[in-house]
């Protein structure tokens, strides 16, 4: 048979084509606008080869379901909006001191509370921060077209399993809901049979999962070998996009549906010969921080903008990553609002009349 | 007490708990006189007796029991307050071949986790449920749990229990009897001799029917916590017998085992990547343009910005979808974009394409229109706003009145459908006659060379490629595309178009 791997999807659909194509072996889901469309294809597409589907009575089940399939060594997922990811996020802490791998799509809403299904950036913080109790991260993804959504939700299994945390795929609705067309990847080989699985004798016992260390200097000690593994990530799996940052005077620092209108604003600046560039998170943990102190010491930058459709939540890594050694604006829409290329034009130019004064 | 049961040795249970953290390994960690200890025997007894250790799942709760791992030699996951049957769900549905038991408090299970609980049980999953009820949350020192009697005293209900303000227990077993699905539902007790015995019974019934896979059992266990009730063994036997066995009754609610047959084996993932191919790639069809083809025609050197606007089941999402599956098949950058959510609840309808040789920034219109699709009165007043100067706007004539607009947009009204219900026989064509029309603008106006002659083709190949599966659907699609591409060139040729 003779197939042609470029299609026309929308971007929820995607993701599940990615997670599907990586090896995903189960789905656990509960409706919710815009991520509803991640539900009904993983409903028409799993059963078809004998994956598990399950729609969950709550956003809770749903992600302790993916805990006792990963429990059992099988690639599991689940996907929500913000306010399903809020409830979930009292089992990602326990994935993360499991130490056991999960892949959580969040295609976000406008917050907070039930807001609207517009598209914010808003869940920032809650994926990128930890989110539940205790000191953890997980890692995040962040696609800005429907490619990437494929593309994301491939990697993102493996990258989970390497690292035995949970991943998550944030993308707004816009990205979410949007199709474009993309061309799909090769099936993975499926080779996976994790240690801690359910049924193995380990030191001639039963294994078991559990986060429990009652010893204070154990649950230390799990906490120290958690906090190695972030750096060891910081410092290898850093994943970013510079567009025309070379001699860049102001960068624009944006992901997902703001990362493609920002883009479109370096275009329209560069045409009118002013100097922008654009840093383009692909994921947010580990943060990009290489890509943007490298503008330290180039000579060029003079400012950096943060274009987030929140009130400024990843503007905080930025000013982090350089120090607060370069200025750094909030260029921002909420409530489902998206700044326009000429929004963000605008703000350029004011801060390079500023800049110049 | 003059008789005690024997509890059979069992490999499942270990000898001494080396997962007991500190120096006490062969003493469990439960108070003297707690029912948890007595269960987790007959379980593990019973787990030994069926021959399922190996593939065992004991999923422990939050509560006094958070430590049971300590003690089964058998696969276990200690899991969030209140949650074990959601994550047994995915135990057994990601590996049928396991053997799930949830194991949960008064708290766990009557509380916090009653949801997960219920509508596991709902759904019949291949688990067996032991619910210890002991009257009050143990772990936590003593509170109320949804079991506590009218009128008994704990931490939270230091006047004891309110009926008027704190409802009354929650009878789990009959609750649960209320649903379709479980195979077998029965309620015991931990406290003298003859109890302990029917208890066992209990304990092996739900366990063997986890070995035959006959579904969803639960055996509620009313159990002594003599630490937090503050008395003695024999007070709390006698709590138990008199008080709560009132409220509890004791019994087999439902016993369907000997009925019910096992569950077949659901078969295997598929992950033959010829097979996974086969659902997820498209069938290569002999159509499109090889990767380098590139559209020459000026207009599209800029982005090209189109809105269609109309209500549900008028095709306008499948003709926004038509034109982007175009724009795929001839190497367009292409996003479309839908309205979502609420605006569809009035059974309205739009969609933004957008297609371009550069990388498009935002698939969202809300300006800059170049061509707006009407299909409704209301969609137009809508968007028409949005519709640049010099746009083309293309609405169904059959169903609305020429619009007033400013003269520099060009307009063209098409009989979409009538034509589709009279000339195709199918209203749903609507979409494809619009279609034709836009085929006949693109190809007069816009269109430069070679491309006025691929554009037709690359409709027709986007028809059929986004029908692939349903040749009959492509074949009326077709034809109403023609149709409407036919009426569009007559009415070019009347000059009736004062574009
Ligand atoms: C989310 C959450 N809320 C509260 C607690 C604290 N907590 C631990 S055990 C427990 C009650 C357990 O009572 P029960 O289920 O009746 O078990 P028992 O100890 O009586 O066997 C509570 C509230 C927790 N661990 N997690
Ligand atoms: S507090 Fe109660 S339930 Fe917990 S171990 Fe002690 S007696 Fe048992
Ligand atoms: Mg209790």
């Amino acid at each position: 048979m003779e197939y042609n791997n470029r299609l026309l999807l929308k971007g929820n659909e995607a993701l599940v084509y990615g997670a599907l194509l990586a090896g995903c072996d189960c789905f656990f889901g509960y409706p919710i606008t815009p991520a509803s469309e991640i539900a009904h294809s993983a409903a028409a597409l799993f059963p078809k080869l004998n994956r598990v589907f399950i729609q969950a009575e709550s956003e809770i089940a749903a992600i302790n379901m993916v805990i006792g399939a990963v429990a059992e060594g099988r690639r599991a997922m689940t996907a929500s909006s913000g306010l399903g990811i809020s409830l979930k996020q009292e089992e990602v802490s326990y994935l993360a001191a499991y130490e056991m791998p999960a892949v959580i799509a969040d295609i976000t809403r406008g917050g907070p509370g039930l807001g609207n299904i517009g598209p914010e950036q808003a869940d920032y913080f809650q994926l990128v921060k930890g989110g539940g109790h205790g000191s953890y991260k997980c890692l995040v993804f962040t696609p800005n077209s429907v490619q990437e959504m494929c593309d994301m939700a491939y990697d993102s299994f493996r990258m989970a399993e390497k690292y035995r945390m949970p991943a998550y795929i944030m993308a707004d609705g816009v990205i979410g809901q949007m199709m474009e067309s993309l061309t799909l990847p090769e099936p993975a080989a499926y080779d996976y049979d994790p240690e801690w699985k359910m049924g193995r004798i380990v030191d001639g016992k039963a294994n078991i999962i559990t986060s429990i260390y009652l010893e204070h200097d154990d649950l230390e000690e799990l906490n120290r070998r958690l906090q190695a593994k972030y750096r060891l990530i910081e410092e290898t799996e850093q994943r970013a996009e510079e567009f025309m940052t070379d001699d860049a005077e102001i960068v624009l620092v944006a992901y997902g549906i703001s990362s493609r209108v920002a883009a479109g604003a370096v275009a329209m600046l560069r045409e009118e010969g002013i100097r922008a560039g654009l840093v383009r998170p692909k994921m947010v943990f580990p943060f990009p921080k290489n890509a943007l102190r490298k503008l330290l010491n180039n000579g060029h930058a003079r400012a950096l903008v943060s274009v987030e459709l929140s009130a400024g939540q990843m503007i905080e890594d930025i000013r982090l990553a350089i120090d607060c050694r370069l200025p750094v604006h909030l260029c921002n829409r909420m409530g489902g609002n998206i700044p326009s290329c000429g929004d963000i034009c605008d703000m350029v130019k004011a801060i390079r009349k500023e800049i110049k004064q | 007490m003059s008789e005690t049961v024997k509890f059979g040795k069992s490999s499942v249970f270990f000898d001494t708990f080396e997962r007991r953290p500190g120096p006490i390994r062969k003493n469990m960690h439960y108070c003297p006189g707690c029912g948890h200890g007595i269960l987790h025997k007959l379980i593990a007894e019973a787990i030994g007796h069926c021959g399922i250790q190996k593939d065992t799942v004991l999923i422990a709760p939050v509560g006094c029991a958070v430590f049971a791992y300590y003690y089964f030699n058998c696969g276990s996951i200690s899991v969030a307050h209140g949650r074990a049957p959601a994550v047994g769900t995915g135990v057994s549905r990601a590996n049928p071949k396991s053997f799930v038991i949830s194991y949960q408090g008064d708290g766990d299970l009557g509380a916090i986790g009653f949801n997960e609980f219920i509508q596991a049980a709902n759904r019949g999953e291949k688990m067996t449920v032991f619910f210890v009820n002991n009257a009050n949350y143990g772990m936590t020192g003593g509170q109320m749990a949804p079991t506590t009697l009218p009128g008994q005293k704990t931490m939270t209900s230091p006047y004891g229990r309110n009926t008027a303000t704190d409802g009354f227990p929650l009878k789990v077993c009959e609750l649960a009897n209320a649903l379709e699905a479980p195979v077998y539902i029965e309620r015991v007790a931990l406290t003298t001799t003859p109890r302990i015995r029917d208890a066992r019974k209990a304990v092996f019934k739900a366990v063997e029917n986890l070995r035959d896979r006959k579904g969803f059992s639960l055996v509620e266990v009313l159990s002594p916590c003599p630490v937090n009730l503050k008395m003695s063994a024999q007070e709390i036997n006698a709590f138990i017998e008199e008080r709560m066995e009132k409220y509890f009754p004791l019994g087999c609610f439902r016993d369907r085992s000997s009925e019910t047959f096992p569950a077949p084996m659901p078969p295997p993932p598929v992950r033959d990547p010829e097979k996974v191919k086969e659902l997820l790639f498209p069938r290569k069809l002999n159509i499109g343009v090889p990767k380098t083809f590139r559209n020459e025609s000026k207009i599209f050197n800029y982005e090209r910005r189109i809105k269609i606007g109309g209500f549900g089941g008028q095709g306008i999402l499948s003709l926004g979808i038509m034109l982007a599956n175009m724009a795929k098949l001839r190497n367009f950058n292409v996003t479309w974009m839908p309205s979502y959510g609420p605006e569809q609840r009035g059974g309205s309808a739009s969609c933004s394409i957008i297609l371009s040789h550069s990388k498009i920034p935002s698939p969202l219109i809300d300006r800059d229109c170049n061509l707006l699709i009407a299909m409704t009165q209301t969609a137009l007043e809508k968007y028409i706003h949005e519709l640049k100067p010099n746009g083309v706007l293309l609405y169904d004539s059959s169903t609305m009145k020429r619009p007033d607009v400013t003269p520099d947009k060009k307009v063209l009204g098409i009989d979409a459908l009538d034509i589709a219900t009279n000339r195709v026989g199918n209203p749903k064509c609507a979409n494809s006659v619009i279609l034709g029309a836009l085929s006949v603008i693109l190809i007069d106006h816009y269109l430069e060379g070679e491309d006025k002659l691929d554009f037709d083709r690359a409709f027709e190949e986007a028809i059929i490629d986004g029908f692939s599966s349903k040749p009959e659907v492509i074949k009326q699609n077709l034809y109403a595309f023609y149709e409407g591409k036919k009426v569009a060139l007559e009415r070019d040729k009347a000059k009736d178009n004062p574009a």
